[in-house]
């Protein structure tokens, strides 16, 4: 296989596509099959197929496109016009729609995304600021490709880098990766040619290289979506790692729960052999190397890398102490390269136009772009790719359109449980690894959840408290009783029992935790107590002191009221209380009976009157 | 209970019988009977010859095993940090409450399991309620009848 080869397979699946006039992405993520992707997809080839269309217009499955919450998107071309919320109200209508635009080639205008101010309608992927704003490397092909076929990869460039890395030096690969800045995307941020280059010079054989796409970062969806997406990009920078560092198996570990991940990435394997991409003797190079999945069974501590190879040894996935490190001795106790999967995704754009393009892109120490899956009380809920350095509040704000439903800010939480919340008051701060660090939150896997005025930040610490008390392995005390006696503490605050001492008492289990843990988990375990602590601990101080919630959360702390002057008697409050508890007639004041109100929020959430009050 | 003894050995072929994939067989012999039967952990820890200890180790770390009988549908109840933000633990609640069963329990009629989860990946469609292979997204406690009856009387 050469590049000539390569470019004769993209000529020849250009041949097979070429007689279409029209291409039509329909995204099946995660996100928008959820929302009813494959419906949509099946509906419009059925039409299209009455139509007398099919030999004109073709129907492709993508990957995210990145705008989850406007699901299902369906995109017309290249980005030139992108319809949303695709067959939310009325897969039929929706259909007849894009069938007339088919057609007659007019644009649905009802299916067009809007901005902010309802008015504006944007056509084109380029000028909608959710996409605008990005720089998509890792996630270029997402929403372009075909994920289940090979060749469209290969036709947007898949596979060159490849040719081109067994044509360098082994030592080179590794200097270009070493040079470019790549940090580990996975976390902790660690530089990707260092960990190969010890890799490769570590004694032992065989040696191994892995890919984490566990991700049991809640919250959290780059990798999934990447998967899905663009499977063949994280064998491509693994086939390359290996080659650099000099492995012939590689394993990706994935996650039970991701079943569409495990099927794409299989797929993409069998296409890969196929085409002699895997197996012996890869293009004539005398390089073998196979890949593996691995599927993972749900524990969040088997994403750490010592528990993720016990794990894919057979054993319960405990971690081990790393006196040694992995790249010596990791998986059958030999030399063994872990990255996540989109460190292995931005291996072949490296090697494709160069580290120098690479360095180039981001801040001093923290190189490249970072995908965020931007969740929580914002607008434009999805994954985003951005350089490195950009601030929280061009993500948030920029991006992300600002919070839902025109609430205030109050603070955004990066690293999942590892990380910590960063309030308003560094919303200027530019993201990269180091900046995060600095404020006690982390990069972590890429998760950001925005809060609102109405999120208690006691209650998100007692979540992320609980989470790590179901979590942690059990094998190390501090981890294991400490983080459970946190979780007590936070819990007792808020349910109102909170005391005099708890904060100290936190601080100083958040230390003996931090120092007695063996692995990651419980190490990193007291963040999102600590940063909690540290810009919000008034509202600690006020669930303590005064037995109430300023956030409205905490349900021992509040009681729900209507005020009848503002009450129109609209009964929509009584027909969402789940419990029945709402009482009043038709345009009367309606009242809650505080026995049986088990404080859901409900009413509030669903009141337009503002009538319903929380004290 | 009695467990197919010709499947689970089809399962342990298709691995060829290597032990290192025991997480994989358990998450295969799954498929079969919606939870991980006793014997069926006993059986394959003989194929492979490990200590059952071994093998029940491995069966109770791993949070997609189920050593638990499982009902007709499995109810997952997203709890991760986008849906427990959005108010996903009310959506749990009301299902405990409508279905009359605590978290991890299964109906009387042993039609329904309810379960929650740390994060389906599909977070922008928080709260997000999974039956069985289905997804429901932005759900409600108000919302939460009609799913149930969806399967109830659907099947
Ligand atoms: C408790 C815990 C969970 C982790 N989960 C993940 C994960 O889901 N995915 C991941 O890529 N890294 C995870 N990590 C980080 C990995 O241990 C490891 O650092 C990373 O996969 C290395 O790849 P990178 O250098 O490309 O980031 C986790 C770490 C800890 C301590
Ligand atoms: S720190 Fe926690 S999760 Fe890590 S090994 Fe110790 S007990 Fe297990
Ligand atoms: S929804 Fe609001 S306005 Fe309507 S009845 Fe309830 S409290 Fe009154
Ligand atoms: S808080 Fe919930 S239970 Fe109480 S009145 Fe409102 S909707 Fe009903
Ligand atoms: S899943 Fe369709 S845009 Fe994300
Ligand atoms: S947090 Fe519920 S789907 Fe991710």
């Amino acid at each position: 296989m050469s590049v000539v080869e390569l470019d004769r397979i993209a000529s020849e699946y250009n041949n097979k596509i070429e007689g279409f006039q029209k291409i039509i992405h329909i995204c099946t993520g995660t996100g928008c099959v959820s929302s009813g992707a494959l419906k949509v997809f099946n509906r419009l080839r059925d039409a299209i197929d009455s139509e007398g269309l099919t030999e004109k217009v073709l129907v492709k499955k993508t990957g995210c496109h990145g705008l989850c919450e406007r699901g299902p998107i369906v995109v017309f071309g290249n980005d030139e016009i992108l319809y949303q919320t695709v067959g939310k109200r009325n897969v039929e209508d929706d259909v007849k729609l894009l069938i007339a635009t088919i057609k007659d080639d007019q644009i649905a205008e009802k299916l067009l995304y809007r901005g902010d101010d309802k008015t504006k309608r944007y056509v084109s992927t380029h000028d909608i600021p959710f996409y605008s704003g990005q720089t998509r490397l890792v996630l270029a092909l997402n929403g372009i490709i075909d994920p289940e076929i090979i060749e469209d990869y290969i036709v947007h460039g898949g596979y060159r880098a490849l040719v081109k890395a067994l044509s360098m030096h082994r030592d080179e690969i590794i200097e270009w990766i070493d040079k470019s800045g790549l940090r580990g995307k996975g976390g902790g941020g660690f530089p990707t040619g260092v960990k190969w280059r010890s890799c490769k010079t570590a004694e032992g054989s065989p040696r191994y290289v892995l890919a984490n796409g566990d991700e049991g970062d809640p919250g959290a969806f780059m990798d999934r979506s990447l998967m899905e997406g663009n499977p063949h990009a994280i064998l491509e920078g693994m086939i390359i790692g290996a080659y650099a560092i000099g492995s012939n198996q590689g394993y990706i570990y994935v996650r039970d729960e991701y079943p569409l991940a495990v099927e794409r990435l299989s797929k993409a394997i069998g296409q890969a052999r196929e085409y002699g991409f895997l197996g012996n003797d890869i293009f004539h190079s005398g390089f073998d190397f196979d890949i593996e999945i691995f599927r993972g069974g749900g524990a969040f501590v088997c994403g750490e890398s010592t528990a993720l190879m016990t794990s894919i040894e057979g054993q319960a996935g405990e971690p081990r102490a790393k006196y040694i490190h992995t790249v010596e001795k990791g998986l059958r106790e030999k030399p063994t390269n872990l990255n996540n999967v989109e460190t292995w995704a931005s291996v072949p754009e490296i090697i494709n136009k160069g580290w120098e393009w690479f360095s180039s892109i981001g801040t001093e120490l923290s190189k490249g772009t970072k995908v965020f899956s931007l969740v929580g009380k914002v607008n434009n809920t999805g994954l985003v790719e951005v350089p490195m350095g950009m601030t929280l509040k061009e993500i948030i704000f920029g991006l992300g359109g600002g919070i839902q439903g025109g609430k205030k800010f109050k603070a955004v939480q990066t690293g999942g449980p590892s990380g910590g919340c960063i309030p308003e008051e560094y919303l200027e701060m530019p993201v990269d690894f180091d900046s995060l660090t600095k404020l006690g939150s982390m990069m972590g896997s890429g998760g950001m959840i925005v809060m609102d005025e109405r999120s208690c930040m006691v209650d998100v610490a007692r979540y992320f408290l609980k989470f790590l008390v179901e979590e942690s392995c059990g094998k190390c005390t501090p981890c294991r009783e400490g983080v459970r006696r946190m979780y007590e503490i936070v819990d007792r605050i808020c349910s109102g029992n909170g005391g005099e001492g708890d904060i100290e008492h936190l601080e100083e289990l958040a230390r003996a935790i931090g120092l007695g843990s063996l692995c990651g988990l419980g190490q990193s375990a007291p963040n999102p107590v600590l940063s909690t602590l540290k810009f919000f601990k008034e509202e600690y101080r006020i669930h303590i002191e005064e037995k109430k919630c300023p956030a409205g959360v905490c349900k021992s702390l509040i009681t729900l009221h209507i005020n009848p002057e503002k009450c129109t008697g609209c009964m929509r409050c009584a027909s969402e209380c789940p419990v029945g508890c709402i009482t009043g007639e038709k345009k009367q004041v309606h009242t809650i009976d505080q026995t049986t109100c088990i404080k859901c929020g409900n009413c509030y959430d669903v009141c337009h009157f503002d009538a319903v009050t929380i004290e | 209970m009695e467990v197919d003894t010709g499947k689970l050995n089809s399962i342990v072929q298709k691995y060829n019988g290597d032990k290192s994939y025991i997480l994989a067989i358990f998450q295969d012999i799954q498929r079969i009977y919606r939870f991980l039967p006793k014997e069926a952990i006993k059986y394959t820890c003989e194929q492979l010859d490990i200590p059952f200890s071994k093998g029940y180790e491995v069966a109770t770390f791993y949070k997609t095993l189920s050593l638990k009988p499982r009902g007709k549908h499995t109810i997952h109840v997203c709890l991760g940090t986008a849906c427990h933000l959005r108010g996903g633990p009310n959506v749990a609640d009301t299902f405990e409450r409508e279905l009359q069963v605590k978290i991890g329990d299964t109906t009387g009629d042993d039609n329904f399991t309810l379960e929650t989860v740390n994060c389906l990946g599909a977070c922008a469609l928080a709260p997000l309620v999974r039956v069985d292979e289905q997804d429901f997204g932005k759900t409600t406690p108000g919302g939460v009848k009609s799913i149930i009856n969806e399967f109830r009387n659907g099947e």
